[in-house]
């Protein structure tokens, strides 16, 4: 299974490369649900021990799983919404390069939590980056080519020095595994105990800035708000929904060793300043955004910052719940970027100033947006309600209150910011003969397509929220045992 | 000695090695101080060459001073692609565009020199802190934090593209020495994939170039200032 992984995205990418733009479509919604099927098989046979293919190539444990499932829901999900995206363009060249870069994109995000290598992890990652570079650029607009410009440069710096950090901690395996040696995640581990504890913290900070620069954190967080708000709908979905997940499961990876190596209160620490950080700024600019999709991306912003909280408590409970924001964060954000994408082809505009009405010309996108960024907001019944729940419930059994304080001040900051432009764009009358977007549009729906991916998002959300299945449960509990959570 | 120390000891390298190495890392460093202050894309570009040029020099010397082969691999993919064909398409993508980037700095050049120095030093000499290193190339691990963190300067002082491309391309020279001190037998895989990037990256980078200059008829990036907030 996991090889078919491994193949069925690039198989998709090749036929969207060459066929014609059906055909391309089809590939890509059978891969994007063939990945999550083999995701969620892996999920049911997962009982604690590592699944292995390629001869210790390809290694998904529980914590991969997580991430795994993470990224092929989203690709699932994405591709159905492209129907709709793409079929309104009518431009075949433009048709090939968004569906090849999105089953080549998502094929480099569902590998890096199965290869069992840190050099692999990083080798995907970049594959991801340059790829998503190029998509993100693909509406050929200035704002495109401005945030792709600065996307290229800050993410290939970021992950320059992911790959210094990458560097040190192979230094360090090598005094305990010799000098040549795949850098395969379990070894390490076993070994982690003896490495050199100066070498292993140098490689742990460089690969958190490194890979924090993909995932969002603050202050190397600047290119995530133009590269969002200015790439294709689709691609921002999974830029947000599933690129900073697995950039996060990379720092998870030196977390686990780190943590074995040198005691869990120096990574803890790393977390928290970076998750203080971006919480705080994310919270600010949540408030005072006037750009739907740039609210998006400070919404990601803050719920990085919040996994990386989540994190520096010594707490399973906290842990679990930061895994199953990982789950919930990629549908929900998946969901509200459709909705944003949808918004945005009806009333040609992400101003929020000009948005007005938008549930009664979207009679099913608008409420389901609502629902989406109230999600976001962590309002219950939905994923994220519970998941920072248990974040919380966490932090205080530990305890840190004064830590739990400042998250819970700055989430309901987020939350009043993130609900205030939801009911103002969606829920408020259009004035009659007015300058908004919406009172000069007829109602109706864009795409079905469109809508149905946004309905599968809400009804994973309630799903997590209200009754995740036992067998995702026992994974999200055995993947924070495997970080080594506790005092 | 704890047994971690000791084991990291035989990753010492024979003081021959170190000391060229040193040297080398050194002038990886300078040749971006020369870029930091380069009035020339052409000029930058060809610093650039110079610099891939030393690594290539680090690699080969590993490969026969330290008997590791696929030294010599690294050595032959960085010279094909660092030397010959990164600065020659960059070189190509700038003709026809006007490539004085002087007075791209955003602070004058002895203000940039002192500053770079000041990082350079910082990166230099904070692996001191780290106490096992001190049985590893210190020097030269040293030097190439310090041309990483140089090549930051160079994105974060110059305002044009092309120098902000360097930047990026340089950082990697940085990284690929203290790969090539540290872990010199790191998979090959992680080499590739950064060669692959940047031959991505170059390609990329050009056809920004040519657009943002078509565009805007300018190198600089002081009107990539849509997007805030």
């Amino acid at each position: 299974m996991l090889l078919a992984i491994l193949v069925v995205p690039l198989v998709a990418a090749v036929v969207a490369w060459w066929g014609p733009t059906r055909l391309a479509q089809g590939a890509t919604v059978v891969a994007g649900a063939a990945t999550f099927g083999l995701s969620l098989a892996l999920v049911g046979r997962a009982g604690g021990r590592s699944q292995m293919a390629l001869g210790g190539w390809l290694r998904a444990d529980d914590l991969s799983l997580v991430f795994l499932l993470t990224t092929a829901f989203l690709y699932a999900l994405t591709a159905v919404f492209a129907m709709g995206y793409v079929g309104r363009r009518h431009d075949p060249r433009y048709s090939r390069r968004l569906y090849a870069g999105l089953n080549l994109f998502c094929w480099a995000m569902a590998v890096t939590p199965v290869v069992n290598s840190l050099v692999e992890i990083w080798a995907a990652l970049e594959i991801a980056s340059v790829v998503s570079a190029l998509l993100v650029a693909l509406d050929d607009t200035d704002g495109a080519a401005e945030a792709s410009w600065k996307y290229l440069i800050i993410a290939s710096m970021g992950l320059g020095i992911a790959l210094f950090g990458t560097v040190a901690m192979y230094a360090a395996g090598a005094s305990a595994l010799g000098p040549a040696y795949h850098m395969a995640i379990g070894p390490l581990l076993s070994v982690a105990h003896r490495l050199p504890p100066g070498l292993v913290r140098l490689a742990y900070l460089l690969a958190v800035l490194g890979f924090g620069t993909k995932m969002g954190l603050v202050p190397v967080h600047t290119w995530l708000p133009d590269a969002h708000s200015e790439a294709p709908t689709p691609v921002s979905a999974l830029l947000s929904g599933a690129l900073l997940a697995v950039s996060f499961y990379a720092i998870l990876r030196y977390f686990q060793i780190t943590g074995r190596a040198v005691g869990y209160a120096f990574p803890r620490e790393v977390l928290l300043g970076f998750g203080i950080t971006s919480l705080a700024l994310a919270a600010l600019y949540v408030v005072s955004q006037r750009d739907l999709k740039r609210l998006l991306a400070y919404s990601s912003i803050e719920h990085m910052g919040i996994m990386a909280i989540g994190m520096s408590f010594a707490a399973p409970l906290a842990v679990v719940g930061v895994l199953l924001q990982v789950l919930a964060h990629g549908a929900a954000k998946g969901t509200a970027f459709f909705g944003a994408g949808s918004v945005l082809a009806k009333l040609g505009t992400k101003d929020l100033r000009l948005i007005r009405g938008g549930i009664g010309v979207l009679p099913w996108t608008g409420p389901m947006l609502v629902l989406a960024v109230l999600a976001l907001s962590a309002a219950p019944p939905f994923g994220i309600f519970r998941s920072e729940f248990l974040i919380v419930a966490g932090g205080l059994s530990v305890p840190s209150d004064g830590v739990v304080a400042v998250l819970v001040g700055l989430v309901v900051l987020a939350f009043l910011g993130l609900s205030w432009w939801a009911t103002r764009t969606m829920a408020s009358p259009t004035p009659a003969g007015g300058s908004t977007a919406g009172a000069t549009v007829a109602r109706g729906e864009t795409s079905a397509w469109m809508v149905a991916a946004m309905a599968a998002g809400l009804v994973a959300l309630a799903i997590l929220g209200v009754h995740p299945p036992s067998a995702l449960s026992h994974v999200l509990s055995r993947a924070a045992s495997e970080l080594g959570v506790g005092p | 000695m704890g047994p971690a120390l000791l084991a990291v000891s035989t990753l010492a390298a024979p003081p021959a090695f170190s000391g060229v190495a040193d040297a080398i890392a050194l002038l990886v460093v300078l040749a971006e101080f020369a870029m930091l202050r380069s009035a020339l894309a052409r000029t930058q570009v060809r610093l650039y060459a110079f610099q891939s040029l030393c690594v290539v020099g680090l690699a080969v010397l590993l490969a026969a001073l330290r008997h590791v082969p696929e030294a010599y691999a690294v050595a032959g993919i960085s010279f094909l692609i660092k030397v010959v064909v990164i600065p020659a398409v960059v070189l190509r993508l700038l003709a026809g565009v006007e490539t004085e980037v002087a007075g791209s700095e955003r602070l004058k050049v002895a203000s940039m020199t002192l500053i770079a120095l000041a990082v350079a030093a910082f990166g230099l000499f904070i692996l001191e802190a780290v106490p096992v290193t001190s049985t590893l190339p210190v020097a030269a691990l040293g030097l190439a934090m310090a041309a990483v963190l140089v090549a930051f300067l160079l994105v974060i002082l110059r305002a044009d593209v092309v120098s902000q491309a360097i930047g990026f391309f340089a950082l990697e020279n940085g990284v690929s020495v203290a790969s090539l001190v540290l872990a010199s037998r790191l998979p090959l895989l992680a080499e590739v994939t950064f060669f692959f990037d940047l031959l991505v990256a170059v390609v990329f980078f050009g056809v920004l170039v040519r657009v943002h200059h078509g565009r805007t008829g300018t190198l600089s990036t002081e009107v990539l200032d849509r997007l805030r907030g």
